[in-house]
């Protein structure tokens, strides 16, 4: 199987469905001729022209707006976002009218947009651009939450977004678009709410997503080879929906949970997650939940300080040692 | 010609001989029978509003309840103007667009009643009605937010090669927002065929346009190279005039444009709106003796011989029963039921057959 990069898996995706669907567009600030801020959309604009791939100006409310007007006609708009921390800008478009409408129009609009791009921390760019939204989308009934943690995850989870009738906020992680893996070069597609076991285990289950994916494998093996303790681990890979089925029975063959998200820890995706765990497994449960996330202050500028407030190996291993006391 | 204070109760004298604008094209050609609709249709708005304000006060319609009452020469004659192929959006004060273009009383009275027969299910309320198989795109509560997606839509209209326009609404209040500079930005970069209508009735609740707009408000769009102009909003005919030019445009050389029409509302902002501390009285009652847009339309038609005293006192009372009929209609309708509360949130949580997502969609 291929090696490729997150980005190009994503980019694959994007140049698949503009291939399979005339009515796909691709819009955001430097989509086009400068190839994506993050050279996701690279090429694209050579390949299926201006018409198709929309460089739009520095304007979110108004170009996000566009796309959810455009989506309600029948176009299928993928707008990436320089950054997702750029979404409180266009966050009345978001969840006023891609989120609402159908509902406020007794089901009579559908709203087929996806809205990606980078998010989370990692890259030292201070509290302005790095931001984890996924809670706070999330917490919208009538819209999708997608955060995929590999390349293969990426690309057909992608796919599934950009033909799903409701609209998807699809969450890429600055920190993994070189990350490589394999990917088919068959076409595929993923469904979105289904969580999956990245790593089987029978001591802890640790309920993750995103780049902490990541972490969590690492910080596993570390805890295999020194502490003797066998660590599952469950991906989300999205929130909404959510696949509470896969995290209970990996909660019933461990007894034992860590939740560990790259979000502050207060009103989070892994709060919820505790609370269901907790009120749907109680019995299975051998010790209470434990939970990491970033440390709860605006993200930090500093280089090696950042690494420390977000979850990465050395956390998790600490606190998968609290989760097994 | 804006309204530029609340004290501004200038008189405009009623030209001898009717509309100037008469005579321009897209009236000259209108039949009398086409003549009696606008009139007819502007009645049966007025006669619908009147109706929901009883409703109201009888503490039969919950949330708020913006009426247009006043304005009804705008959208009877935006909309008298569409195709097949166009599109309106339109803000919170939208009963009036939405019975000019064409909406069913019935359904949009039970909206307001929260009734399950309503035009959104009982899920939107006065400020959220639509109707896309009419190419009605709503209603919609924040103010200036509707119009990114009516750009959207002229959007669409020119990606998918079709041949009509978009028409967005907005009052003189939400010019003030980002997002409509955003949205006028795209449409004249992009050459989308979408025309910005500014009903502009001098206040945006309390603040009078004075106290809340620097310059003119239709001239903004020069600064994005987008064509503009103002017009009269109590004569339909001037209305029509003025539209057709700037719907032509968008649909011909698609290319976008901002009108403003001066226009008046009667009644408060909303019907909470007491309306005794930002404008007086006297305000009122000379717009409504001197400028009343459907007043004003009958008088003209009497004067072309299209309506006669009777004719006048029929529509009146058939506007007057359809709006009964609604409000019987609402009345009888059901609630949505609680089970209601969770259905068109997401296309396949109402599609299982066709779901391809698995999880939970809703939690509790
Ligand atoms: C973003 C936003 N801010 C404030 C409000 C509250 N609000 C509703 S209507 C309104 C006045 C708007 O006036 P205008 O745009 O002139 O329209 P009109 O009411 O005159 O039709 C305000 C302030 C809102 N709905 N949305």
């Amino acid at each position: 199987m291929p090696v490729i990069t997150y980005r190009e898996a994503i980019r694959h995706a994007l140049a698949e469905e503009l291939e399979r669907d005339a009515n796909v567009v691709v819009l955001g600030e430097e989509v086009g001729q400068f190839h994506g801020a993050y050279k996701v959309t690279e090429g694209l604009l050579a390949k299926f022209g201006p018409q198709r791939i929309v460089d739009t100006p520095i304007s979110e409310a108004g170009f996000i707006g566009m796309g959810i007007g455009a989506s309600m006609l029948g176009v299928r708009p993928v707008m990436e976002l320089m950054f997702w921390s750029f979404y409180s800008v266009a966050f009345d478009q978001i969840l006023n009218n891609a989120a609402n409408v159908r509902y406020m129009s007794g089901g009579q609009i559908s709203c087929p947009i996806v809205i990606r791009g980078p998010a989370n921390g990692g890259t030292n760019v201070g509290a302005t651009h790095s931001h984890t939204p996924e809670n706070i989308l999330a917490n919208h009934p009538g819209v999708k939450v997608v955060v995929p943690a590999t390349a293969y995850d990426a690309k057909g989870l992608l796919k599934a977004s950009i033909r799903d009738n409701d609209p998807v906020f699809f969450l890429e992680n600055t920190m993994l678009y070189g990350e490589k893996g394999e990917v088919p070069t068959e076409e595929y597609v993923l469904p979105l709410g289904k969580a999956d076991v990245k790593r089987e285990g029978t001591d802890l289950t640790i309920v993750t997503y995103g780049r902490s994916v990541l972490h969590s494998l690492a910080a596993a093996a570390v805890l295999e080879k020194e502490h003797e303790i066998s660590t599952e681990i469950v991906d989300l890979r999205s929130i909404r929906p959510l696949d509470l089925d896969t995290v209970l029975a990996s909660v019933a063959k461990t007894h034992r949970v860590l939740v560990v998200e790259e979000q502050k820890p207060f009103c989070s995706v892994g709060s919820q997650l505790a609370y269901m765990i907790q009120r749907e497994a109680f019995d299975e449960l051998d010790a209470p939940i434990h939970k990491l996330a970033t440390i709860d202050a605006p993200a930090i500028y500093s280089p090696p300080v950042e690494v420390e407030q977000l979850p990465n190996p050395q956390r998790v291993i600490k606190a998968a040692l609290q989760a097994m006391a | 010609m804006s309204k530029k204070t609340s004290a501004n109760t200038e008189k405009t004298p009623e030209p001898a001989h009717g509309s100037p604008h008469r005579n321009a094209a897209i009236n000259a050609r209108l039949t009398a029978d086409e003549k009696i609709a606008l009139h007819r249709k502007m009645v049966r708005i007025r006669r619908f509003e009147e109706r929901s304000l009883r409703a109201y006060q009888g503490k039969k319609i919950g949330g708020f309840l913006h009426l247009y009452i006043g304005q009804e020469a705008v959208a009877v004659g935006c909309c008298s103007l569409m195709s097949a192929n166009d599109h309106v959006i339109t803000a919170y004060r939208d009963h009036g667009h939405a019975l000019a273009v064409g909406m069913d009383p019935k359904p949009l009275m039970a909206e307001l009643y929260g009734k399950a027969t309503g035009c959104s299910k009982g899920k939107g309320g006065s400020m959220h009605y639509f109707d896309p198989s009419r190419n009605f795109w709503g209603g919609h509560g924040i103010v200036g937010g509707q119009i990114p997606l009516g750009v959207g839509l002229a959007y669409g209209i020119k990606y998918k090669g079709l041949k009509g326009a978009a028409m967005a609404f907005m009052g003189d209040g939400a010019v003030n927002q980002g997002a409509v500079h955003e949205a006028y930005n795209l449409a004249s970069l992009w050459n989308l065929p979408v025309v910005f209508v500014i009903e502009n009735n001098g206040y945006s609740m309390g603040t009078s346009q004075a106290r809340s707009s620097a310059g003119e408000l239709a001239q903004r769009a020069a600064g994005y190279d987008m064509e503009w102009g103002q017009c009269q909003g109590h004569d339909i005919y001037e209305v029509r005039a003025m539209m057709d030019k700037f719907l032509t445009l968008a649909r011909e050389k698609s290319r976008p444009s901002t009108v403003e029409i001066d226009t008046y509302r009667y009644r408060g902002h909303s019907v909470a709106d007491p309306d005794n501390t930002y404008r007086s009285k006297a305000e009122i009652e000379e717009y409504r003796r001197t400028k009343d847009p459907i007043q004003l339309f009958q008088n003209q038609l009497l004067s072309e011989g299209v309506l006669t005293e009777a004719l006048i006192e029929q529509i009146d009372t058939e506007a007057r029963a359809e709006a009964e009929n609604a409000a019987e209609f609402a009345e009888a309708s059901p609630f949505p039921t609680v089970d209601d509360i969770q259905q068109d949130v997401y296309w396949e949580a109402d599609n299982p057959s066709e779901r391809k997502s698995q999880g939970r969609l809703f939690f509790d």
